[in-house]
């Protein structure tokens, strides 16, 4: 089961956040500057998954940010680095070329896909395109740039 | 008046702006003071906005409670945009400990029958997020008409909501189990995979609902295969594997419902076979897949031939060059050799090579792999292997590499000495990482194996001589040098190269590790100890020792000033016992130093209880002595009054120690011989369990200018009284007080005869040879009455 995903840049700052269990707000900023830190000590050559407390951790590195993925022992690590490889695909397609200044500045609309994309159990999958097409009708009356409003498009973009 | 509020993106911009956190939290509080206040004021335009800065703040870290009533407005408003922050919020500030999280019951309940898409999609999600069990209880029978929607954006979510709720409250398993099989003939694959999701939940938490789902087996055997065998299909396909993350579901439920269960494994065994060979695998969703299919084939009643094929691809993706992928491997290989050992033996070269890993994740896992796969065959290779990783592994697996290591010596070891070097090598490598009860495994090893004690010796000297600051390797040679001290300087060893050790270096040795200031005070206490054992093993005089010993006697350390004052009171008063204290060990019992400990107490409690008996042959000197604690010309300072023998009677005596050994004998000694300086003293002690026995200890001082050499004591009895003489201490006294030469005689004078001594000396003195001969008389009558 998946306990947290964190969006966390190289200078430690958190882009997105999302806790399936409860932890104290207080313990999360810790909990974050720890992770980053263990995934930045280690070089490219090693593997991404790491073992920290009682979770594994399951990070992909994406330019300057990192994706990390908090999950306890029954899941299939390499199914969850699969699934951060294919959140990042849905996110591209949606923004066209994520960058971090997305993930900081659309931090609301990044929660929306995630959610949609896997609610509390680990899930999704259904192709990029399709995601995108579904989540824009509800993304566009809360983005705060006006163009979007009315542009429902449901053909897939593919 | 609130001045105009920012928008969420201004504040975010602001947020970046600021160089340091100082300045990060001043903008933080200045807008959320903006916030409260608008909340405060109730602005329903720009609520929404202000909660969208409030989560962003939120996600940084800093409180933000106070918009927890917000989002119960924002929900309830009318408003798409309203709505949706309102319930991200709720799913980001509230949750169970919080009492407010029940006032959206009532919000959920009225979107969810509201007909409107997004919405009642929202409302999914946030119940499934921070449902709590009443929520759940309260809104199970929405959720499960929403089940029955033909739109499968609502469906979807509204079976994920069903999956927490089971997660909360497993009593609503029945509720929810009867639409399971219904959906399971969807072709959405959103769908499947919740459904998928669904019982497998249902199956974890209740054993009548898998024994349900156990005829849904061949329909999941189906869709798996038709996933498998079609072709490329845009829809689904993640670099060439068609819904990876559907195989992986569907494979981890039937390892749920294949567990324990032959008629379900074996419609299963074609399947796998199938997947694991047709999955490409060159690309990470294909392993991901080949993964879970290994983990299932590992967990059901799978057919031999199917479990070898899994451990042969877990060897395979061993040689993978992708990191993750040796990962998985290791860790399931390490859940495998418990059941298949043979079968991960024949991978053993590949997983000893990953002990070479730079990356720790993995090291560490092939290292407890290595571990569990050391049996009596390959122990040789592999503790070579093991050994040269100890030397260069990072210092957080040290601990662990080196007590596998020792564990495993413990177990297989193929001779004592292969044993003994082992741990040798093991203490030298990261002698400060090991266990505490390695020291005393490996003296009682070492202790045991006596024809290796010259053996060991050497090498631990020889290690000791290089590198003093491994604690339990100076332990262990400390003990060692001081029990075979006598094997170490002899000079020959077929096993190792002859070493010349002088006297002079040991003692060197351990009076560095005595001084040095790595050494515990544990070990300080080994080497003292092995110090004054060695004054009996040398042939050297003892003055050296002695000074040490007498060093310490004011020592801060308690424990070594106790040792100290009771080893220098061996010198002094009981030189004649000391030699006979002193012996080598006799090999002790499993649980080595206690039982040392107790031998050690038994003896002195024997001791001070002998006390006891002998005071009735003086009483009226020990009246005195009640009196003069310091006598010491009778050596009964000691003695505990005869009616109190206990040992805590010796505790009156505070000047006294409290564990040294009492003399038991109350017979005065004897000077016997005096010419030019030279003085011959006899004592006598009379044990009292064997009443025959009479022992007496000559004591040869010189007090002159020139040293006596060659001395040679001899000594004849009466016929009926039985003399055996015991090799002398040495056959030098230096000049001016040197350290003399004692010899004990054992007498045994069954019949109680009358004692009689006759005693003949020679030795070398001022360039002459002297020869004596005479009877000793005054012997006191105690010694043999």
């Amino acid at each position: 089961m998946i306990k947290f995903f964190l969006m966390v840049n190289k200078q430690g700052q958190t882009r997105l956040s999302k806790y399936y269990e409860h932890v104290d707000i207080n313990k999360r900023t810790l909990l974050e500057t720890e992770v980053i830190k263990s995934c930045l000590s280690r070089s490219n050559e090693q593997c991404s998954f790491i073992e920290y407390k009682d979770f594994k951790l399951i990070y992909r590195q994406y330019a300057a940010l990192f994706i990390v993925v908090g999950v306890n022992d029954t899941e299939n690590e390499m199914a969850i680095y699969e699934f951060i490889h294919n959140f990042v695909e849905v996110l591209d397609e949606y923004f066209s070329r994520v960058s971090e200044l997305d993930v900081s500045f659309f931090n609301t609309v990044f929660h929306g896909t995630w959610q949609a994309h896997s609610s509390p159990y680990q899930e999704s999958i259904d192709e990029p395109p399709k995601i995108c097409s579904a989540l824009e009708p509800q993304q566009a009356c809360f983005s705060p740039d006006s163009s979007f409003k009315g542009a429902a498009s449901t053909t897939p973009i593919y | 008046m609130v001045a105009p509020s920012l928008k969420l993106q201004d504040l975010i911009e602001e947020i970046r702006g600021a160089k340091t956190q100082a300045q990060e939290r001043e903008v933080i509080q200045k807008e959320c003071a903006h916030i409260r206040a608008s909340f405060r004021d109730g602005d329903p335009v720009h609520r929404h906005r202000q909660l969208a800065k409030l989560l962003y703040v939120h996600m940084l870290g800093y409180p933000a409670h106070f918009g927890q009533m917000e989002c119960l407005k924002l929900i309830a408003s009318s408003r798409f945009t309203d709505k949706r922050v309102g319930y991200l919020g709720a799913m980001l500030l509230l949750d169970e400990r919080h009492d407010a999280h029940l006032l959206i019951t009532n919000s959920i309940k009225n979107d969810l029958s509201q007909g409107i898409q997004p919405v009642q999609g929202l409302a999914l999600c946030t119940l499934s997020t921070m449902g709590s069990a009443e929520m759940c209880r309260d809104l199970a029978p929405e959720v499960e008409k929403l089940l029955l929607q033909p739109s499968p954006y609502l469906r979807k979510k509204a079976i994920l909501t069903a999956v927490h709720m089971i997660r909360k409250v497993p009593e609503l398993s029945s509720v929810f189990l009867p639409p399971c099989v219904h959906l399971l003939h969807e072709r959405h694959h959103g769908i499947l995979l919740g459904t998928i999701t669904l019982i497998t939940e249902l199956c974890e938490r209740s054993p009548a609902a898998l024994k349900h789902f156990r005829k849904v087996v061949p329909q999941l055997v189906q869709i798996l295969r038709t996933l498998v065998t079609t072709g490329y299909s845009t829809e689904h396909s993640i670099s060439g594997v068609s819904d990876p993350f559907l195989q992986v579901q569907i494979l981890r439920l039937l390892r749920i419902l294949g567990r324990n269960h032959e008629e379900s494994s074996e419609t299963m065994n074609d399947l796998l076979a199938q997947v694991a060979t047709n999955t490409d695998t060159s690309r990470n969703a294909g392993n991901a897949v080949l993964f879970e299919t290994v983990l299932t084939i590992m967990d059901i009643h799978s057919a031999a031939g199917l479990r070898v094929l899994a451990v042969n691809i877990l060897g395979r993706f061993l040689l993978n060059s992708d990191r993750n992928i040796r990962y998985v491997a290791l860790t399931s290989l390490l859940r495998l050799v418990q059941s298949d050992h043979s079968a991960v033996q024949r991978h053993r070269p590949t997983v000893v090579d990953c002990l070479q890993e730079t990356d720790a994740s993995l090291s560490r896992r092939a290292l407890e792999l290595s571990l569990a796969l050391v049996n009596s065959s390959n122990v040789r290779a592999m503790m070579q292997e093991l050994q040269a990783f100890l030397e260069s592994c990072p210092p957080d697996l040290r601990a662990d590499c080196a007590s596998g290591i020792l564990l495993a010596a413990e177990r297989f070891a193929p001779t004592k000495r292969w044993h003994i070097d082992t741990i040798l090598h093991v203490l030298t490598t990261a002698g400060t990482h090991v266990r505490d009860d390695a020291v005393a495994n490996l003296t009682q090893l070492i202790g045991g194996a006596q024809e290796l004690h010259a053996y060991s010796v050497r090498r631990l000297y020889n290690a000791l001589a290089e590198d003093i600051s491994q604690q339990p390797l100076v332990q262990v040679a400390a003990w060692c040098i001081g029990e075979y001290g006598d094997l170490l300087l002899e000079g020959n060893c077929e096993e190792i190269e002859p070493l010349q050790v002088d006297e002079e270096e040991v003692l060197a040795l351990l009076e560095k590790v005595l001084q040095s200031h790595m050494s515990l005070p544990a070990t300080r206490g080994y080497a003292l100890t092995a110090l004054m054992k060695l004054s009996t093993r040398l042939q050297g005089d003892n003055n050296r020792i002695r000074q040490v010993v007498s060093i310490y006697r004011s020592c801060l350390d308690v424990e070594l000033q106790q040792r100290a004052v009771e080893y220098d009171t061996l010198f002094q008063k009981y030189d004649h016992m000391r030699a006979a204290i002193l012996e080598k060990m006799p090999l002790v019992e499993r649980d080595g130093p206690q039982a040392d400990e107790e031998a050690k107490q038994s003896k002195e409690a024997a001791q001070l209880s002998e006390a006891a008996p002998a005071p009735t042959e003086s009483q009226a000197s020990q009246l005195l002595d009640l009196l003069d604690l310091l006598d010491r010309a009778s050596g009964d300072a000691q003695h505990p009054p005869p009616l109190d023998p206990s040992p805590g009677g010796a505790l009156v005596y505070l000047l006294d120690l409290p564990c040294a050994p009492p003399p038991p004998a109350p017979i005065p000694d004897l000077k016997v011989f005096e010419r030019e300086g030279v003085q011959l003293n006899l004592s006598f002690i009379r044990p009292p369990e064997n009443p025959a026995l009479l022992l007496i200890t000559i004591t040869a001082t010189n007090s002159s200018e020139g040293d006596v050499t060659n001395f040679i004591c001899q000594a004849a009895v009466p016929k009926s009284l039985q003399l055996q003489l015991q090799a002398p201490s040495g056959n030098t006294v230096p000049a001016r007080g040197g350290l003399p030469i004692t010899q004990l005689f054992r007498i045994l004078n069954p019949n109680k005869a009358p004692l009689r001594l006759k005693l003949r000396l020679t030795y070398n003195h001022f360039h002459q040879s002297v020869q004596e001969i005479f009877e000793v008389n005054n012997l006191p009558v105690e010694s043999w009455q």
